[in-house]
């Protein structure tokens, strides 16, 4: 400015005038905007990361398998929601703890029914899941509840859950004795469908059953009723009884997988729809499931003094041909007195499978508390009327025994001890056994028979016949001969003597030729006496023929 | 050493920012050139202390904040500077690592030190060490755009690594700050006037 003004202003000079440098004064401030644009942005920063910085959480986990600290990510339906900030040991070391930090717009899933997993590459038999993991590192999986109540700290699930909260369907509980070839995410089959998957399985307090969720989703759920029955599906089901051989799946894909499958028995039923977490019995089998329920079983006990192979734990026992219990125990005894070892077998019989006869068995002994004494007040007849258990050949093939409630009239009279528990049930040998001992006495018989010296004398008759034949050989052959010859002879002149030219048989032709003319001689003799019996006495009369020939004729012919 | 030459403003004479010419103090041009004499850089301090502090407020961004995020077959990570320097050192590559930390950790805290040493002796008119000062400025103005490694690393390998699935690589705001940081201590050390070093306890500006 000063340099414009210049050549007007000042008289020109060798010497310019001092310039006169005027600075304004934001000049010197204005530098100091970058120091604060920088911090700015700083503060910008932190309080960007702040306002996004949502919960902190932690979550335990057996093992710390694929997770990193600062890397592995929480993420709900594959939506980043959180990172883990750290792992460390729990104090008494049986866990890892991960603390997470949630963002901001994920801090409702620090709540109490939150739960956590890690996906990490899973290759089951229902199939494989997690395979991006593969590549990429495990990573937390979330799935949020609906409680509003803010937690901090989780257990964190072993594996995937097998339904996410608000799928719509509905949970129920089967009770199992053993879980078979099921496992989480086996699936559920309604008519050959699938329509859910086992979600959970769980021993029960006191170990004696399994209770298994399945979660059923919509609208399927509304065909599990009141009345259906759940089934394992699982795998073959190869069923090797006194029975025969039996094979039976519900599909190809539950002979890997496993599976439950459920129906509702055939005929009119209760169809309401069973409620959420309603309990169900889970069967080994569909045929099971669809037998009418057995209702409260009843125990025997057997002892049998014969060897018992072939029967298995689960083998039939029968009552005239109806299978109304099976065998739950088969037990060696020792008893010193008779230096035995008897069969000690338990069964277990369904009262209700007796049908009508169930009734009213239970009809008769409902006055009595005690289902043992009640049992064994209604067996004491029948035994004396000779109620026994048998063990008989069901498969002559296989061998396979089951056992048989039957009368036997015959059978030996036993003495029943009302008081002893359980019940205990006299048996008769099987009668396979009595065949058995039949076939050993005779074969026992036959080992008693003197093969040997019988072999003897047959040998030494041989020879004797030997000897004898050949003297027949030597010298009665040859006489046989001759006589033979001579035989011939005679039969040659027999033939000569009758045959047809021969003298003999002229003579003989004459002979009946001269016994004919008797005959006939003879025959006018007795004509002749028929007529004239007096000639006998007066003889023969002068030729009566000739006499009244010629009166006839004078008489009777006029001349 | 004012006893071995006279100096420049004891003798009028300034001189040019841009083509080095001796003028005469009294011009408020370079005849030669026409850019505005100063006989120092006009507010060298106060420009140099304000590069400095905003590259010290950034430097902190970008040494927290990521700068490159790779991803490995599908395996995706994101490291700040440091990270990447431990990386490379635990994998057995120290001389990267090395590299690495000199570009981006020991070159722009020397500048910030050497810069801070110098403005502060400055301002206090210190007489210590003149010639080494002078020095380090010189060394830090010579070294301050190698921190630029870092950036055309990571602009490199951005580029360059795009093959998807198998591998990526994307810069993260990191860099911007850190590309930020070189960019302000350049500036400070360019706003920074050596001759100051110079000026004597008594001497007038």
């Amino acid at each position: 400015m000063s340099e414009q003004n210049r050549p007007t202003d000042a008289p020109p000079s060798p010497v310019p005038p001092v310039p006169v440098v005027r600075r304004p004064r934001w000049n010197v401030g204005l530098i100091w905007l970058v120091p604060v644009v920088a911090a700015l942005i700083g503060i910008g920063m932190v309080a960007h990361n702040w306002a996004s910085e949502g919960p902190s959480v932690e979550i335990s986990f057996i093992t710390a398998e694929g997770l990193e600290a600062g890397k592995t990510q929480v993420k709900y339906k594959d939506v980043v929601i959180g990172l883990v900030d750290s792992i460390r040991l729990a104090k008494d070391r049986t866990h890892i703890i991960a603390r997470v930090k949630l963002d901001k717009a994920a801090s409702s899933f620090a709540t109490t029914d939150s739960r956590f997993w890690v996906v990490r590459p899973r290759f089951g038999t229902t199939g494989v899941t997690g395979i991006g993991t593969l590549l990429s590192g495990a990573y937390i999986g979330a799935d949020v509840g609906v409680s509003s109540d803010v937690s901090k700290s989780f257990i964190g699930l072993e594996r995937p859950p097998a339904v996410i909260h608000g799928s719509p369907g509905r949970r129920f509980v089967l009770r199992a004795a053993d879980i078979g070839s099921l496992d989480i995410g086996s699936p559920v089959y309604y008519r050959r469908i699938q329509v859910g998957r086992v979600v959970s399985y769980e021993l029960d307090k006191d170990g004696k059953q399994m209770k298994v969720d399945v979660f059923v989703d919509a609208p399927y759920d509304r065909y599990v009723t009141v009345s259906s029955r759940f089934w394992n599906a699982s795998g073959v089901d190869l069923n090797l009884d006194a029975s025969g051989l039996k094979l039976s799946t519900q599909s190809l894909a539950t002979v890997i997988a496993g599976g439950v499958a459920f129906q509702s028995p055939p005929g009119p039923r209760d169809a309401t729809p069973a409620a959420e977490d309603a309990e169900f019995v889970l069967f080994d089998d569909l045929q099971t499931a669809m037998a009418p329920p057995d209702g409260e079983p009843e125990y025997l006990q057997m002892r049998f003094e014969q060897s018992l192979r072939g029967l298995g734990v689960g083998a039939q026992v029968d009552f005239r041909g109806i299978v109304v219990g099976r065998v739950v125990s088969i037990d060696l005894d020792y008893e010193a007195d008779k230096q035995s070892f008897p069969l000690i077998v338990g069964v277990v019989i369904y009262p209700q499978r007796f049908g009508r006869a169930g009734e009213k068995i239970a009809q008769l002994g409902k006055d009595e508390s005690d289902k043992n004494t009640r049992m064994a007040a209604f067996v004491k007849p029948l035994i004396a009327h000779g109620l026994r258990a048998q063990a008989r050949v069901g498969n002559l093939l296989t061998g396979q025994l089951y056992i048989a409630l039957d009368f036997m009239p015959n059978a030996p009279k036993t003495e029943f001890d009302a008081s002893a528990r359980p019940v205990q049930m006299p048996t008769v040998p099987g009668s396979f056994d009595q065949l058995q001992e039949q076939m050993t006495g005779i074969v026992e018989k036959l080992g008693k028979i003197p093969f040997e010296s019988i072999g003897k004398h047959l040998d030494s008759t041989i020879v004797q016949l030997d000897k004898t034949l050949r003297q027949v050989n030597d010298s009665t052959l040859p006489q046989f001969n001759a006589t033979l010859a001579g035989a011939q002879g005679t039969l040659g002149s027999a033939q000569q003597a009758v045959s047809a030219n021969s003298p003999m048989q002229q003579s003989l032709a004459q002979t009946l030729a001269e016994m004919q003319r008797a005959a006939r001689s003879l025959r006018a003799l007795t004509d002749y006496l028929g007529v004239h019996p007096e000639s006998l006495l007066r003889g023969k009369p002068v030729d009566p023929a000739l006499r009244d020939a010629p009166e006839k004729n004078s008489k009777g012919n006029p001349p | 050493m004012t006893a071995l030459a006279p100096r420049a403003h004891e003798l009028g004479i300034v001189g040019c920012h841009t083509c080095g010419s001796a003028c005469s103090a009294d011009l408020p041009r370079c005849p030669r050139c026409g850019s505005p004499l100063h006989r120092r850089k006009p507010d060298s301090l106060a420009r140099t202390w304000a590069f400095l502090i905003a590259a010290l407020i950034l430097y902190i961004p970008s040494n927290v904040l990521p700068v490159m995020y790779t991803s490995m077959l599908g395996r995706g990570e994101a490291s700040t500077i440091l990270h990447g320097v431990v990386e490379f050192w635990k994998s057995g590559s120290w001389d990267i690592a090395l590299l690495i930390f000199i570009a981006s950790v020991a070159v722009p805290s020397t500048k910030f030190l050497v810069l801070g040493t110098l403005l502060v002796t400055v301002q206090r008119r210190s007489t210590w060490a003149r010639q080494q000062r002078a020095r380090l400025y010189r060394f830090v103005e010579l070294i301050g755009y190698w921190s630029m490694l870092d950036v055309v690393v990571v602009a490199l390998v951005s580029a360059l690594v795009q093959f998807h699935l198998l591998g990526t690589a994307e810069p993260r705001l990191g860099i911007v700050f850190f590309g930020l940081v070189v960019v302000l201590t350049m500036c400070a050390a360019m706003s920074f006037d050596p001759r100051l070093i110079w000026d004597d306890a008594d001497g007038s500006e």
